[in-house]
């Protein structure tokens, strides 16, 4: 306490409030229990002193005239916005006898827990739905196409996830003498200074260039950093599958590839067989009935024999042997019928051979040279790390476009290499935001989770993550099959201006349930349509503990605001009253439980606020797969099914999915549907990111609307000439699924071909009541973009690669 | 000479508007109205074709060099802020040694 009066509180930030992905160490300035100030925190590692935005403008978050400050019931029709203040029993009482009604009525399944993008929720609304007896908890984005497909990817291809390592997991960042500089980065469709990535900090890499890193940036704009590349490719949205299949074919041609790395580490050297329709890997089963289908073949050169790969024990029958890694042989079935094999790294280069630098650069526009140079670049440079945004995720082929990306730090070995890409697990094995419904703080019967809607229909969706799959949700919703769903439980979510493609039948959707409910900090047009309102607390108003990748830290209560309640405490309560027997009594029994794996209770880490594990803890980097410390058997390799990082998946193979790389055109685009594109001769891409904002938040907070007024499209000066549009004025933009209106902006940033239109736009200050919903439908990007594309595992939809036309506006 | 000086580093500015945001909250200025700074971003084609973008913080009228903070041990709160950490505020004395080799910068002074 300082003689001003002004407390100064150490914590960190997540989620409601900046909106981000958190990270950042704060210095809270407190005065008479009211926040005054929010800094940056220069002790802490992560943004060393620094702050964005958003952060900055917390005071006027907070104490804003429109937060929402009470728990709201409906009275009026939905979307009329006729809502009446009530109490938090009132409000809890309701619920509790809505949703046990239906419960009762129609089964907890019936019930649908509707998250946004991930941040501090996944944790809390999977308990309640958990405790409810729901299996349908949910993130609305058409194809989960936020993250998920990437990190089931690399999930089933290396067994763990990985980042680029910016030094995140040393104290002192770029000095710790086990670091490096990455001689390269590649930074693949993102733009890193204007987001904050999933558990990253963007400008990291600014201060990586000021130590040497140079840059590779694929992109279809030139972004600021995009400018400041040493090689930037201009690629066709939705292309970057085939750009990666021509970086790995350049690899192996020019012999750029880590040869050493892949026989030790990868599954290249077992055997697959080419008798089938399709082609799979050949296992112990297939040579002895008394083998184990979990374990592969291989062929040794010295006997000219085969050995088997022993998945439990992680070698080969043949202790010595250097298995061979390129070649074809016949091998007898136990049934002594003799068929070809080839080892899964002939198949490799054959499946790449067609990815030529000319038949890439007709797929992706990106000029050939540049291909080339790209692909040595990246290979070359020691160490290279690579950095992948949401693009890899936002189209249906996100299935194998992931892998072709994921392949190329797996070719080059750069994993879990300092400056490379580092295997990212929570630190300390804290599991604040489950992916798998084993990770989650409870657990459902096997009978109720079989009831998880897509579960059926895909393989990734019923055996990597633990969500609903939303296009078969809203389909569901107007089929009622096979059973009705009949309420909504959302909370940090806007699917109306949002996460929801085709808006409009969410809205209809929302509108028909029984019974919804939002919580959210301000009003929003998904809100509008709600029953029950209830108001959320900022991350200045909340107990929370985050562990996403590193440091586990603590997010301390500082203040309180009128009646807000964390999102956890809301979760908690409402648990208690759906679950007999419900575990925790409180916040801070649970924080004490999900930190077991730390060795420490919350209160310990409060007193700490942030902690990075020690050098030799399994979740801190680097070489882990040489020490045994990600398999959970303790032996070197990775937590794969084989132990290898999978080149030739064995889960893809499992799903019936294509098990290697290749391209697929959008669904939409000048190839694969010519006869639309001379109607809409323009790719929509959307989704770039904004500064100020975070997705649809921060709109009404002063100091950050005043940086941008309102929604743009991007347009290029020869686009914008030709159809007679000039600098702000207003243009709509418009497909066979709707139409837009927003301002022009002319700039050559953009692919003459290319328009970008900027997603999550509403406007707090127009009219909430329907028809208007805040202006969403004038100016929600969304309208143009379907739902029910989702790729062949359920994931990735075609966001960021669609078709448009562009006209002036009227009037 | 104890004079103070920025000295800015703008090569290396991202753009991304977080010194006009930490002036407002330091001086809680009303949003819409002049704040201390002001970034502006230049879109140019280089003679070989390239796009190349730059982008500089502008100190107005209104930017008094935090004098407040910097009486306290502070930084001014821009120069805290700075994502890109491109802001340099000393005695112009000091700086000197600071400009940044083979790179523009700009130095504003208070005069």
């Amino acid at each position: 306490m300082k003689n001003d009066g002004v407390k100064i509180i150490k914590t960190t930030t997540w989620s409601p409030g900046p909106g981000c992905h958190g990270g950042c160490g704060i210095l809270v300035h407190v005065k008479d229990d009211k926040v005054i100030k929010v800094e940056g925190d220069p002790d802490h590692p992560w943004n060393q002193g620094r702050l964005c935005s958003r952060c900055l403008s917390m005071t006027q978050y907070m104490y804003h005239k429109d937060r929402l400050t009470k728990p709201l019931k409906r009275v009026g029709e939905r979307g009329q916005g006729k809502f009446e203040p009530i109490s938090w029993d009132e409000a809890f009482d309701l619920i509790e006898k809505k949703m046990k009604q239906i419960r009762q009525d129609h089964g907890p399944e019936s019930m649908i827990f509707h998250q946004g993008t991930g941040r501090d929720i996944g944790g809390w609304i999977s308990m309640l739905a958990y405790a409810y007896g729901s299996p349908n908890w949910m993130f609305g984005l058409s194809g989960i196409s936020c993250y998920t497909p990437r990190l089931m990817m690399m999930s089933i291809t290396q067994g763990d996830f990985a980042v680029v390592d910016a030094a995140q997991w040393h104290e002192k960042r770029y000095d710790d003498p086990e670091y490096e500089i990455p001689e390269t980065v590649t930074i693949w469709g993102q733009n890193l200074p204007a987001t904050c990535p999933d558990g990253f900090f963007g400008h990291w890499y600014v201060d990586l260039m000021k130590r040497g890193t140079r840059l590779m940036v694929i992109d279809p704009r030139c972004t600021w950093i995009a400018s400041r590349a040493k090689l930037w490719l201009q690629l066709r949205p939705g292309t970057d599958a085939a750009l990666a299949l021509g970086f790995i074919h350049v690899m192996i041609k020019e012999n750029l590839v880590n040869m050493t790395f892949i026989e030790k580490w990868t599954n290249a050297p077992f055997l697959v067989r080419t008798d089938t329709p399709e082609p799979i890997l050949l296992r112990e089963t297939d040579l002895a009935p008394s083998g184990k289908s979990t374990n592969f073949v291989a062929h040794d050169p010295v006997s000219n024999e085969f050995v088997i790969w022993d998945s439990d024990n992680q070698t080969y029958s043949r202790k010595d042997t250097t298995p061979s890694m390129d070649g074809e042989f016949t091998i007898s079935l136990t049934d002594g019928t003799r068929i070809p094999v080839k080892t899964v790294w002939r198949m490799y280069k054959e499946n790449v051979e067609e990815y030529t630098p000319q038949k890439v650069s007709r797929i992706t526009w990106v000029p050939e040279d540049k291909i080339v140079q790209g692909a040595r670049m990246y290979a070359k440079s020691s160490p290279s790390a690579l950095h992948w945004g949401l693009p890899i995720d936002t189209i249906p082929s996100t299935i194998p476009t992931s892998q072709a990306v994921n392949h190329l730090w797996c070719l080059s070995g750069n994993l879990d290499n300092p400056g490379g890409n580092a295997i990212a697990r929570y630190a300390y094995d804290v599991v604040t935001y489950p992916y798998h419904s084993g990770g989650s703080i409870l657990s459902l019967p096997p009978e109720v989770a079989e009831k998880r809607i897509g579960i059926n229909d895909y393989g990734p969706i019923k055996d990597f993550r633990a969500w609903a799959q939303p296009d078969k949700v809203l389909e569901q919703i107007f089929t009622k099959k096979p059973y009705e769903i009949k309420g909504m439980w959302i909370q940090t979510a806007n699917p109306l201006a949002c996460t929801g493609m085709e808006p409009q039948k969410w809205h209809k959707a929302i509108k028909q349930l029984d019974f919804t409910v939002c919580v959210d900090l301000f009003m929003t047009p998904t809100a509008m349509l709600c029953d029950v309102i209830l108001p959320a607390a900022t991350f200045l108003e909340k107990d929370s503990l985050k562990a996403w990748w590193v440091p586990l830290q603590a997010i301390k209560k500082v203040v309180e605001v009128d009646e807000c309640k964390s999102d956890i405490e809301i979760n908690l309560e409402l648990s208690k009253r759906f679950m007999k027997d419900f575990p925790y009594d409180n916040t801070r029994d649970l924080f004490d439980s999900l930190l077991k794996s730390a060795g420490i209770t919350y209160q310990q880490l409060c007193d700490n606020t942030w902690m990075i594990p020690p050098k030799g803890h399994s979740s801190r980097p680097y070489y882990r797969h040489e020490k045994g410390l990600l398999r959970a058997d303790g032996k070197p390799g990775f937590r794969t099914p084989s132990g290898k990082i999978e080149l030739f998946s064995s889960w893809l193979e499992k799903w019936q999915l294509a098990p290697m790389p290749y391209h697929e055109e959008p669904p939409y685009s000048p190839v694969s549907t010519p006869d639309l594109f001379k109607e809409y001769p323009l790719i929509l891409t959307t989704g770039r990111r904004m500064g100020p904002f975070f997705h649809s938040e921060h709109r009404q907070i002063p100091w950050l609307r005043a940086q941008q007024k309102e929604p743009v499209l991007e347009i290029h000066p020869d686009t914008a000439q030709k159809y007679g549009i000039t600098h702000g004025q207003k243009v709509c933009v418009e497909n066979w699924l709707g139409k837009i209106t927003v301002k022009a902006l002319v700039t050559p940033v953009i692919h003459p071909d290319i328009v970008m239109a900027e997603h999550g736009w509403w406007f707090p200050e127009k009219e909430g009541a329907e028809p208007s919903l805040f202006g969403v439908w004038d100016v929600n990007v969304n309208q143009l973009i379907p739902m029910g594309h989702e790729g062949k595992g359920g994931l990735g939809s075609p966001i960021k690669s669609m078709l448009c036309k562009v006209y002036k506006a009227k009037g | 000479m104890s004079e103070y000086a920025m000295l800015i580093d703008y090569e290396y500015c991202s753009g991304c508007k977080t010194c006009e945001i930490a002036c407002n909250q330091e001086y809680n200025r009303e949003a819409g109205k002049l704040g201390g700074v002001e970034v502006q971003e230049f879109i140019h084609f280089l003679q070989s074709g390239r796009l190349y973008i730059t982008n500089i913080p502008h100190f107005t009228k209104a930017c008094v060099f935090c004098a407040g903070r910097v009486k306290k041990g502070l930084t001014p709160a821009c120069v805290q802020h700075c994502m890109a950490n491109v802001l340099v505020f000393d005695t112009l004395e000091n700086l000197k040694d600071k400009i940044p080799e083979n790179r523009k910068a700009l130095l504003w002074t208070k005069g």
